[in-house]
């Protein structure tokens, strides 16, 4: 377990939480690592506070427990700072990137962690290129600027074909969600 | 152990879901008849696109309950049909009056089967009441740890629903959410190998035949209905030995072998974990961290429920000084779960055998970690050399 990174999605549900782990594992899985995505919660409930889960390593991963020390943290809805504990099991060193339109200087006295705090303004970044408040995919570019846990190329091209699988007749969708992702990348700041 | 398989197969990102639905595309059943039900609901969606696509030759049956949906299979695989549905939970309970009526006919149908709380309160969440409601209904009942199993199980039950010594029908499950909904990495075999594997069905009769007439649901009373169980109960302990047989063919073939059981540093081990499905995995983490400390824990996973690994289990445990078995249901006998009684049952006979206490875990979902799985191995290890027992049924993970 020692060399598995571990990552934790909070967001509500309808956002697409779920649907952002499952694109990071197979992004992971398709550059050769093994990996887990799975939710705390099955079905949707809109708007409901839920959480999904990552685990990548090299080696076979047989837990099927909640991360419960996550090195890596997700916010996709900054007003569940206020009422979950989003750095619950997170180290000193740990990272964590919130979906907002602040800087990471005004969480950080918010917070109170000492950690690294990045912000991306994901939900602005979904509107302009998707047309939807749909922040998970922007968040994928986010998560592999700011961390560098998978091949960034490799991600884009891996999520635009798992894309182009599920909206098969709506080119534009995926067209805006690569360039979200894109826009992100650039955009997310420490 | 994995061995080296000259097959290639495709590594792919799936859920537990999605590994069931790939593997039913590659068997490409005559029929499917299914509805849905959360958290199996993705299978027969999954499924029916691959019918919608052209992908598979299946008649796809969409029915108005569960109960419809066995039916419709019993009555295809009677007309000499492969057949398989899927479901969960209340879907399971409402086919429940149809299963004895397909193991009883000998019908080879297979279902996947992903395991969730039954009502009530309603909880659509993980724990393995729904099939072990349905333990006494004449099916196989193969449990799958992760959804590499769960792909690997739903082809191997194909192959031991349809062994002319077994002919009986198979449910194959996984964990709700916990499987089904979780993506891991898993490796799938190439069509052509998986079709071959599981091979061509001939059924042992058909309703359909005019040329070889039959009746097939008659009444059979007190002069008959005995003899006539009796088969059915045979092929159960028959099935044994095909699903050894069926597992290690899968094994040599394709680097995965499978067994009635699953020991894990079981070789000299002193107390040891027994339970079912995705607990085994997180349980075999803890045994490595506490093996790294030197003591002897192990982990016995039993794959298959039914029939029931009798004299595997007793030659496992036997040795053991101290044995806890975890149930992802209570049997609601006042007592204790399903696993604890008929492990209890199969060390009766033996000469020697462990201490042996039960906890009840993880009921409508609540997860179960390294930590409360390492307080269940820090209590057999205090208890092993002499102390009391102490509680014999616990509740894990319960607030008091």
């Amino acid at each position: 377990m020692a060399d598995t990174i571990e990552i934790r999605w909070h967001g509500r549900g309808g956002q697409g939480a779920k649907t952002a782990a499952l694109l990071v594992a197979d992004a992971a899985i398709a550059t050769g690592k093994l990996a887990q995505a799975f939710p705390e919660y099955g079905p949707e409930r809109m708007g409901a506070p839920v959480k999904a889960f990552n685990r990548i390593s090299g080696q076979e991963i047989r837990v099927h427990c909640a991360v419960e020390h996550p090195s890596i943290v997700l916010v996709l809805d900054e007003t569940l700072v206020d009422s979950v504990n989003v750095l619950e099991g997170l180290p000193e060193n740990g990272t964590i990137i919130i979906n907002t339109e602040k800087k990471p200087e005004e969480y950080r006295q918010k917070l109170n962690f000492p950690g690294n705090i990045f912000t991306v303004d994901a939900s602005g970044i979904a509107l302009k290129n998707i047309g939807l408040n749909k922040p998970n995919t922007p968040m994928l570019g986010a998560l592999v600027k700011a961390t560098g846990i998978l091949d960034y190329e490799k991600m884009l091209a891996d999520t635009a074909h798992k894309l182009q699988k599920k909206f098969k007749n709506k080119p534009e969708v995926i067209e805006g969600n690569v360039k979200a992702i894109k826009d992100a990348y650039e955009e997310v700041s420490k | 152990m994995p061995v080296k398989t000259e097959v290639k197969q495709l590594v792919a990102a799936k859920t537990g879901n999605e590994a069931m639905a790939e593997a039913m595309r590659q068997i490409d059943p005559d029929v499917v008849a299914a509805y849905p039900i959360t958290p199996a609901t993705e299978i027969a969606q999954i499924f029916s696109s691959f019918v919608a696509d052209g992908q598979v030759n299946t008649e796809m049956v969409t029915v108005e309950s569960e109960h419809s949906a066995l039916s419709a299979c019993v009555g295809s695989a009677a007309a000499g049909a492969r057949a398989m549905t899927a479901t969960a939970a209340q879907g399971l309970m409402l086919m429940a009056e149809i299963m004895p009526i397909a193991a009883a006919l000998r019908l080879p149908i297979v279902m996947p089967e992903v395991n969730r709380a039954i009502s009530g309160p309603i909880n659509i969440h993980c724990d393995h009441s729904d099939t072990m409601f349905c333990r006494d209904a004449g099916w196989i009942q193969i449990f799958s740890e992760n959804t590499q199993e769960a792909y690997d199980n739903v082809l191997q039950a194909v192959r031991i629903a349809e062994h002319a010594k077994v002919r009986l029908p198979a449910l194959v499950t996984t964990d709700g959410f916990i499987i089904s909904h979780a993506m891991e990495t898993i490796k799938i075999l190439p069509d052509d190998e998986a079709k071959a594997f599981i091979g061509a069905y001939k059924a042992n009769y058909s309703v359909l035949d005019a040329a070889h007439p039959i009746t097939v649901g008659s009444i059979d009373l007190q002069n008959y209905y005995f003899e006539h169980r009796l088969p059915m109960i045979n092929a159960l302990k028959e099935a044994k030995a095909v699903i050894k047989q069926v597992g290690r063919e899968f094994g040599e073939k394709y680097g995965r072998p499978y067994d009635l059981l699953e020991k894990y540093r079981m070789d000299d081990a002193e107390t040891a974990i027994v339970c079912l499905g995705s607990t085994a995995g997180t349980a075999k983490d803890v045994v490595d961290a506490l093996r790294d400390e030197g003591q002897k824990a192990g982990l016995l996973k039993i794959r298959v429920f039914r029939p029931f690994p009798v004299e595997d289990i007793a030659a496992v445990l036997a040795g053991l000084k101290a044995v806890a078995v975890l149930d992802r249901s209570d049997s609601l006998n006042g007592y204790g779960g399903p696993v604890f009684t008929e492990v209890c049952s199969a060390l009766f006979n033996s000469i020697q055998k462990p201490k042996i206490v039960n906890y009840i875990y993880g009921l409508g979902g609540r997860d179960i970690d390294l930590h409360m799985l390492k307080s269940v191995y820090d209590r057999l290890a205090s208890i092993k050399d002499g102390q009391d027992l102490g509680t014999i049924v616990d509740y894990l993970g319960a607030r008091k």
